[in-house]
C-alpha cells in the first residue's frame, strides 16, 4: 500500500490479510489463492503488508477492551492515512470487527468478505470456474463461520460460491443460523478448552463426516445433543470436502478430521482455494 | 350486593398487591448501568410484533412451539371471560356480553376447545419436563430445587384454572336446563359434561355454579401475584425485552467509551478527556469498574431480560460449550442474574434462589449477602468457556442476549483482576509485542508473498510496481 500512496495511486480495494492469512502456514495457502485471483480478474488492489496488525479481535472477545481499542485505533490510524474505502478479507473475525467495531472508534469503511466478494465475481462473469479441477460429483459440506453468519447473517454468499462448482453440495443439519461452532471463536483458538467430555471441533468434524458419508440421519442425538457413533457410510468418503470460510474453523475442522484419521480421504477447504483450483490458478 | 362488594375489595387488593410487586421489580432493574435505548420505535415495534407477539423464534422448533401457542392463544382468548367476569363481579351481571349475540357463541366455543387443547398442551409440557429421562434442556444444577418446581406448579395452576372454567359452565348450563332457560352462548366442552353433574336442586346448583364462577377468578388473581416469583413472569416481561433488545449485528460487541477516552488521550496528546460525571451535588461519583462483577455493573436492559426469561433452556441446548459436557450454560447466567438482583435488592414473595455446590464446582457460600454475580453464581470456568459464537442469543425466543453479561464479566476479570488464564495472557502480550496474536516475528507478516509465484519467480510486489 506504502508504494501505491507514493505513487500517488489509489487501489479498487485494500485486501486485509489478517494474522492467519499472514502467519499461519495453512492460511497463507488461502491467502495466495485469493491474491492469485484477484490477480487473475484485474482487480487493483493493494495490501497493507508490515503495517496491517492484528485487529484486535481475540482480545476483545477475551474481555481485554484496553488492548482491543489501540490495536484498533493504530490500524484505524494506518487505514484513514491511506484513505481507504473498501476492505476486503479472508477472516471473518477480521470482517466482523473492522465492519461493526471499528466505527465507533473513527474506522468507517465498507468491508466484505471474500465469500461475499467472490460470489460477485461469479455473478459478473469474472471467474467462470473453468480451465481447472473440476468438483463435479464430489460431496462437499459448507461449515458456517459464526462470525460470518450468525454475527452478519451471512449465509448465502459461500453457499452460491460452491453451488458454481458444480459439485455434489450436501448440508449439515446444524447448519445456518444453526450452525454449530468450530470451538475457536471468543479466544479459544488460544487457550486449552475448559473441562468437558469432549472437545468441540470433534462435535462438529462427527457431524461434517457423518453428513458427507451419508450417515448423519443416523446419529441419534443432532439437534440438542452431542452426536454419537455413526451408522455404516453410505458414500465413500474419498474425494469429499469440508468447505470453510475462516481460518479458525480450517485449523479446528482439519484437526477433527485427523483426530477422526480422515485426512486421506476427507480435506478442509477455503472457498477461495476451491475457486482458484477450479480456475485452474490454484499454486 | 354483598358480592358485588367482596369481589370489589378482592380486585383492588390483587392489582394492589401486583402493582407493588412490580414496582420493586421496577427498582430492581433500574439498579442496572445506564444504556441508552431509545429511538428506533418502528423498528423496536416491528421486532416486538414478531418475536414477543407473534413467536416467531419459537418456530425454530415446531412441536414446542405448537404446544405453547395453543397455551397462547388460549391465555389471550380467555382473557376475554375473563373481562366478563370482572364486569359481572362489579355490577352484578350475569355473562354481560352475552347482548354480542352469534359472536358471543363463537367466543365461548373457541373458549372451551381452547381450554381443551390447553389441557392436553399442559399434559404434554408435564410429561416433557418429568418423564425419565426428561427432554435435555430441562436439567442443568440451575433446573433443580425451586425453578424446577415452580415450572411444575405453573403447569397445575394452568390444570387447576381451566378445570375450574368447565364447572362454572357445566354447573351454569345445568341450572339453564332445569329451569328450562336457554343459556347464551355454545359450549361444545360443558355440553359433553352436564350429564355427569348430579340432579341437584336449583339452589344447589346456583350454590356449585358460583363456587366454580368465585374459584375461578381467584385463582386468576392469585395466579396474577405468583408471576413475580416465578418464570411465568414471561407473559408480561417478554414484550419489554424484545423492545429494548439490541438492534445491531449480534457480533457487534459493545464499545467501551471510558477505555475509548484514554486510549484517545494516549494516541493523541491534544484531546481533552470528557469530565466524569457528577453527582446532583457535584461530588464525584464513585468510579464503575470495567465490566461487571455484580448486578449492578451490568446494563440495565440485561437485568430487564432476565425478567423475560422462562427458563427454556433453548440457549443452553445449542450452545457448543454446554454440549460437549463444559460448565458453561447461558440459562444458568440468566437465572443467576435474576436471583442475584433479587438477592441483593428486592425479594419477591416466594424467593428461593439457586444455591450451587459441587454439581456447579462452587465452593460452599458462607456470605450469601456478599457473593456478587461473578464468583458468588457464576464462576470463571464458566465463562472461559464461551465460544461467542452467539447460538444462545440466536435461538432465544424473547431475543435474550446471554453472551452480553458473559463478556462483561471477562472483562472485569481481565481488566480489574488480570485474572485471564495463562494462556490469554500469553496471547495479549504476542498482540501487544508482535501485532499478532501468535508469537511471531512483524516482520515475516509480509512472506506470504514471496512463495506467491514461485513458479514465475515473481513476487506481489514486484507485480504491483
Amino acid at each position: 500500500m506504502a508504494d501505491l500512496a507514493a505513487a500517488g495511486e489509489a487501489p479498487e480495494i485494500l485486501f486485509w490479510v489478517g494474522c492467519a492469512g499472514a502467519f499461519d502456514d495453512r492460511y497463507k495457502r488461502v491467502t495466495r489463492a485469493f491474491v492469485r485471483i484477484l490477480d487473475h480478474v484485474g482487480t487493483k488492489y493493494a495490501v497493507l503488508g508490515l503495517e496491517e496488525s492484528c485487529t484486535g479481535d481475540p482480545a476483545k472477545r477475551a474481555g481485554n477492551e484496553f488492548l482491543f481499542q489501540m490495536q484498533a485505533m493504530q490500524n484505524i490510524t494506518t487505514l484513514n492515512g491511506y484513505n481507504i474505502k473498501k476492505i476486503v478479507t479472508a477472516c471473518p473475525h477480521c470482517f466482523n470487527t473492522i465492519k461493526n467495531e471499528y466505527p465507533a472508534l473513527g474506522g468507517n469503511y465498507e468491508v466484505i468478505h471474500h465469500s461475499t466478494y467472490l460470489q460477485q465475481l461469479i455473478d459478473e462473469g469474472k471467474v467462470g470456474m473453468t480451465g481447472g479441477e473440476s468438483f463435479k460429483g464430489r460431496r462437499i459440506t459448507f461449515h458456517d463461520s459464526c462470525y460470518l453468519g450468525r454475527a452478519n447473517n451471512i449465509y448465502e454468499a459461500p453457499r452460491d460460491v460452491l453451488a458454481a462448482l458444480d459439485a455434489d453440495l450436501v448440508e449439515m443439519k446444524r447448519s445456518r443460523a444453526n450452525g454449530l461452532c468450530c470451538g475457536a471463536g471468543g479466544a479459544q483458538m488460544w487457550k486449552e478448552a475448559e473441562p468437558g467430555r469432549k472437545e468441540i471441533n470433534i462435535e462438529r468434524a462427527e457431524e461434517a463426516l457423518a453428513t458427507l458419508s451419508g450417515t448423519a440421519a443416523a446419529l441419534a442425538n443432532l439437534g440438542g445433543v452431542e452426536t454419537e457413533t455413526a451408522a455404516p457410510a453410505a458414500h465413500d468418503l474419498q474425494g469429499s470436502i469440508i468447505a470453510v470460510s475462516c481460518p479458525f474453523c480450517m485449523t479446528m475442522m482439519s484437526d477433527g478430521v485427523k483426530n477422526k484419521e480422515q485426512e486421506s480421504r476427507v480435506q478442509v477447504f477455503d472457498l477461495a482455494e476451491l475457486v482458484a483450483s477450479a480456475e485452474g490458478i490454484n499454486a | 350486593m354483598v358480592q358485588t362488594v367482596i369481589f370489589a375489595l378482592l380486585l383492588l387488593a390483587a392489582f394492589g398487591l401486583f402493582a407493588w410487586q412490580v414496582r420493586k421489580i421496577r427498582a430492581n432493574i433500574l439498579v442496572g448501568r445506564d444504556r441508552d435505548a431509545s429511538g428506533n420505535a418502528a423498528e423496536r415495534l416491528r421486532k416486538t410484533f414478531l418475536v414477543a407477539f407473534g413467536q416467531s423464534k419459537m418456530f425454530k422448533r415446531t412441536t414446542p412451539a405448537l404446544l405453547h401457542l395453543v397455551v397462547y392463544v388460549g391465555f389471550l382468548v380467555i382473557n376475554i371471560e375473563v373481562l366478563e367476569i370482572v364486569i359481572d363481579g362489579l355490577f352484578g351481571t350475569h355473562r354481560v356480553l352475552k347482548f354480542l349475540g352469534p359472536v358471543y357463541d363463537g367466543l365461548m366455543a373457541t373458549n372451551e376447545i381452547l381450554a381443551a387443547l390447553v389441557l392436553v398442551a399442559v399434559a404434554a409440557f408435564w410429561w416433557r419436563r418429568n418423564h425419565q429421562p426428561p427432554v435435555r434442556r430441562f436439567t442443568g444444577p440451575e433446573l433443580r430445587m425451586w425453578p424446577r418446581l415452580d415450572a411444575n406448579i405453573i403447569l397445575y395452576i394452568e390444570v387447576v384454572l381451566m378445570f375450574a372454567l368447565f364447572f362454572m359452565n357445566t354447573a351454569d348450563l345445568k341450572l339453564h336446563e332445569i329451569e328450562g332457560k336457554e343459556l347464551a352462548g355454545t359450549f361444545p366442552v360443558s355440553n359433553l359434561l352436564v350429564g355427569l353433574l348430579p340432579a341437584a336442586s336449583v339452589g344447589t346448583l346456583e350454590v356449585l355454579e358460583r363456587a366454580g364462577w368465585w374459584f375461578h377468578i381467584t385463582g386468576i388473581l392469585l395466579f396474577l401475584n405468583y408471576l413475580p416469583s416465578s418464570k411465568h413472569f414471561h407473559i408480561i416481561m417478554a414484550f419489554p425485552g424484545v423492545w429494548y433488545s439490541r438492534l445491531v449485528p449480534q457480533g457487534q460487541f459493545s464499545n467501551v467509551e471510558s477505555i475509548t477516552n484514554e486510549v484517545r488521550a494516549m494516541m493523541d496528546p491534544s484531546f481533552v478527556v470528557p469530565a466524569p460525571a457528577t453527582n446532583p451535588d457535584g461530588s464525584a461519583l464513585a468510579p464503575t469498574p470495567f465490566g461487571a462483577k455484580d448486578v449492578d455493573d451490568l446494563p440495565w436492559t440485561n437485568l430487564l431480560a432476565a425478567y423475560s426469561c422462562t427458563e427454556c433452556g433453548r440457549c443452553t441446548s445449542v450452545c457448543p460449550a454446554n454440549l460437549t459436557g463444559k460448565l458453561l450454560s447461558p440459562r444458568k447466567i440468566i437465572m443467576d442474574t435474576r436471583d442475584r438482583v433479587e438477592e441483593k435488592y428486592n425479594s419477591p414473595l416466594i424467593f428461593q434462589p439457586n444455591i450451587y455446590g459441587a454439581e456447579a464446582k462452587h465452593e460452599p457460600i458462607t456470605d450469601l449477602a456478599n457473593a456478587t454475580l461473578l464468583r458468588g453464581k457464576v464462576t470463571p470456568e464458566e465463562l472461559w468457556a464461551c465460544t461467542t459464537c452467539n447460538a444462545c442469543v440466536e435461538s432465544c425466543p424473547v431475543n435474550i442476549n446471554p453472551l452480553e453479561s458473559i463478556i462483561e464479566m471477562r472483562r472485569f476479570l481481565v481488566l480489574e483482576e488480570s485474572a485471564a488464564p495463562a494462556s490469554l495472557n500469553a496471547m495479549f502480550s504476542n498482540i501487544e509485542n508482535n501485532g499478532a496474536p501468535w508469537a511471531f516475528s512483524p516482520s515475516d507478516r509480509f512472506n506470504w508473498a514471496e512463495e506467491l509465484y514461485v513458479a514465475e519467480g515473481v513476487s506481489r510486489e514486484v507485480a504491483q510496481s
